[in-house]
């Protein structure tokens, strides 16, 4: 199971690399959505990941009787998850914004702040 | 006492909020801005107070004990840090009152302005690493929007370079959080320190400190990952690319000296001699980028970089010396550099331009400019007896006493060269002739007072750490010894737990 997690981790961060060195504003975009889908699966799987034993303790005790998942990963990607939410929907309105600005199609044609 | 620690969070949102609240009125944004700017130094002038009475001091949010919930907390160097930021807030608030349009205040130019001071405040006063990571998400967010805000040309493109390398920054901070968390089971900063020496794997946490050293390397700008900001710092208004150029490089350059004094002390050989490679670099390359600029802001730019690369050297170094040297720099330059921005902000509203070859002869139209230009300019390069004299003085003598000849050499070249980009921008803008585009508008006296008020206190405050070198000296050694031996934090953290 972890194998497989952690192929498909290392796939989401090479695709979102690749991706991100087009020079096309969409291609920038998806990659910056992969790449924070990425990050989220690498958190959960760098935490470990346990089945089906949900952490709950039982009533009138201080702690789990056996090894319980780890809950703080999930709230950390839940965090994450909303902040990239935000800041790429602010990414897509500057980028939608910025090309009817400019008039351009592709990266290379913002040159003007360079020199 | 302890809610000292929250205040400097506190009072920018409150400030924020309430300016939202009031959106319709553009002068009771602008006192609502300035009178909140006014209140966080005031805030931050008393954190430090406690801090250096009391030393480190720690608030458990919600009473969750360390390490299990979040924890803020404070040594010198946050407060300084704090402090800094309050001032640079203030100042540039004030300076904002002239320079902003109403168009931009209407549209929430004073509330993002606010929400960047809480997300820096944030940064520098948390002491968990995931609680950095979103302190660093509002700073970004505020300061997408102070980028973009007022959609001319050129700040849309600047912001899109700014904008993309700062998500991949903290994409890859992210990702270093993540794999830390799996190695050791906690994030909390004091708790990561007394862990990580334990850990069973030193060199992933050396990969993971590599990891950290790219992402606050993105957001400090050092060589060679600063190419979005000399394309993205001159474009917004003014204002913005004063608090910019003062806090946001610097925040970078907090979590780095944060990290690699704190948690990343496993193969300091390794780690620190990278760092002081990466200094050198930066300073080269920043100071010899700048050389090729012609426009104002675009020359200062560049100095941030290569300025960074000093700050660093003390890092890299790793002695109390080099660290007291550090910590003086960092003092030193957030002040001159954001005097250096508002100096220019005039230079543009006299003469009409950022081009150098279209200013000219302000030296005769505006003579108290050119001293207060020569003030900041000359301390920058590095001229006795100002305060960048003695920063660059502590960190020369401390890599001669570590054996270090080529970066003291690195950084004597580098102070040559600034002082030339330096005489540069005088010949240009303040000697010559008059510029021909020159149409200076007439300033009444209150916008007038707004704009000089700021560059003489920044100005004045130079020449103060300048002559008063000491109790500014005793302050810094105090932060590098709490620095280097940080037990004093880690126990106002982790109190009875440990």
């Amino acid at each position: 199971m972890e194998l497989v997690a952690a192929i498909v981790v290392g796939g989401l961060f090479g695709a979102a690399v690749y991706l991100l060195l087009w020079r096309t504003p969409v291609k920038l975009i998806i990659g910056l959505v992969l790449l924070s889908n990425a990050i989220n699966l690498l958190i959960f799987l760098a935490a470990g990941l346990t089945r089906g034993k949900p952490p709950i303790i039982p009533e009138g005790s201080l702690r789990a009787a056996q090894a319980v998942a780890d809950p703080l990963p999930q709230a950390l990607i839940l965090t994450a998850i909303v902040i990239s939410f935000g800041v790429l929907a602010f990414t897509l309105v500057l980028f939608s914004r910025t090309f009817k600005t400019l008039a351009a199609t592709h990266l290379d044609e913002m040159k003007t702040t360079d020199s | 006492m302890k809610l000292l620690l929250i205040l400097p969070i506190i009072l920018p949102l409150t400030t924020a909020a309430v300016g939202l609240l009031c959106w319709r009125s553009i002068r009771a944004q602008q006192v609502i801005g300035l009178l909140g700017a006014g209140g966080l130094l005031a805030a931050a002038g008393s954190l430090l107070h406690g801090v250096w009475q009391n030393g480190p001091m720690a608030l458990q949010l919600g009473n969750w004990p360390a390490p299990f919930g979040i924890t803020l907390a404070a040594d010198l160097f946050s407060a300084i840090m704090v402090v800094l930021a309050a001032l640079m807030g203030f100042t540039v608030a004030l300076y904002s009152l002239a320079t902003v349009d109403p168009r931009r205040v209407r549209y929430g130019y004073f509330c993002f302005y606010h929400f960047l001071l809480m997300g820096v405040c944030g940064v520098f006063l948390t002491g968990d690493l995931f609680n950095m990571y979103v302190w660093f998400e509002v700073m970004l967010m505020a300061s997408f929007v102070l980028m973009a805000l007022g959609g001319e040309k050129e700040q849309l493109e600047g912001a899109i370079k700014y904008v993309t390398l700062n998500l991949i920054s903290s994409a890859v901070f992210l990702t270093g959080l993540g794999i830390l968390y799996g190695m050791s089971g906690t994030l909390n900063m004091a708790h990561l320190a007394t862990v990580l020496p334990q850990s069973e794997h030193p060199f992933m946490v050396t990969t993971v400190a590599m990891l950290f050293l790219v992402a606050f390397g993105i957001k400090s700008a050092v060589f060679p990952l600063f190419f979005w900001l000399p394309a993205s710092y001159h474009t917004p208004p003014v204002a913005v690319s004063a608090i910019f150029a003062g806090l946001l490089t610097k925040v970078g350059v907090y979590s780095l000296m944060r990290v690699f004094t704190l948690l990343f002390m496993g193969d300091v050989a390794y780690t620190h001699t990278l760092i002081l490679i990466i200094a050198g670099f930066t300073m080269v390359t920043g100071v010899l980028g700048a050389a090729a600029q012609g426009e104002f802001r675009r020359i200062l730019s560049f100095h941030i970089i290569s300025q960074v690369g000093y700050m660093i050297m003390g890092l890299g170094l790793f002695t109390p010396l080099a660290l007291t040297g550090s910590v003086f720099y960092i003092m030193h330059h957030i002040v001159v550099k954001t005097n250096l921005f508002l100096v220019s902000g005039v230079a543009r509203l006299l003469g009409g331009s950022y081009r150098l070859e279209r200013l000219g002869g302000l030296s005769l139209s505006a003579p108290g400019l050119s001293l207060l230009f020569a003030v900041s300019a000359f301390s920058l390069a590095g001229i006795p007896p100002l305060s960048g004299f003695w920063a660059k003085l502590i960190l020369i003598i401390a890599s001669f006493k570590d054996a270090s000849y080529l970066i003291a050499a690195t950084a004597l070249l580098v102070s040559l060269l600034t002082l030339f980009s330096m005489t540069k921008i005088w010949a240009a803008v303040f000697w010559g002739e008059p510029a021909v585009a020159a149409d200076p508008q007439p300033l009444s006296g209150r916008r007038r007072a707004a704009l000089y008020v700021p560059i003489i206190l920044l100005a004045l405050i130079t020449v103060t750490i300048g002559l008063g070198t000491g109790p500014i000296l005793t302050l810094a050694e105090r932060t590098a010894d709490q620095l280097i031996d940080p037990r004093a934090y880690i126990r106002a953290v982790l109190g009875s737990v440990q």
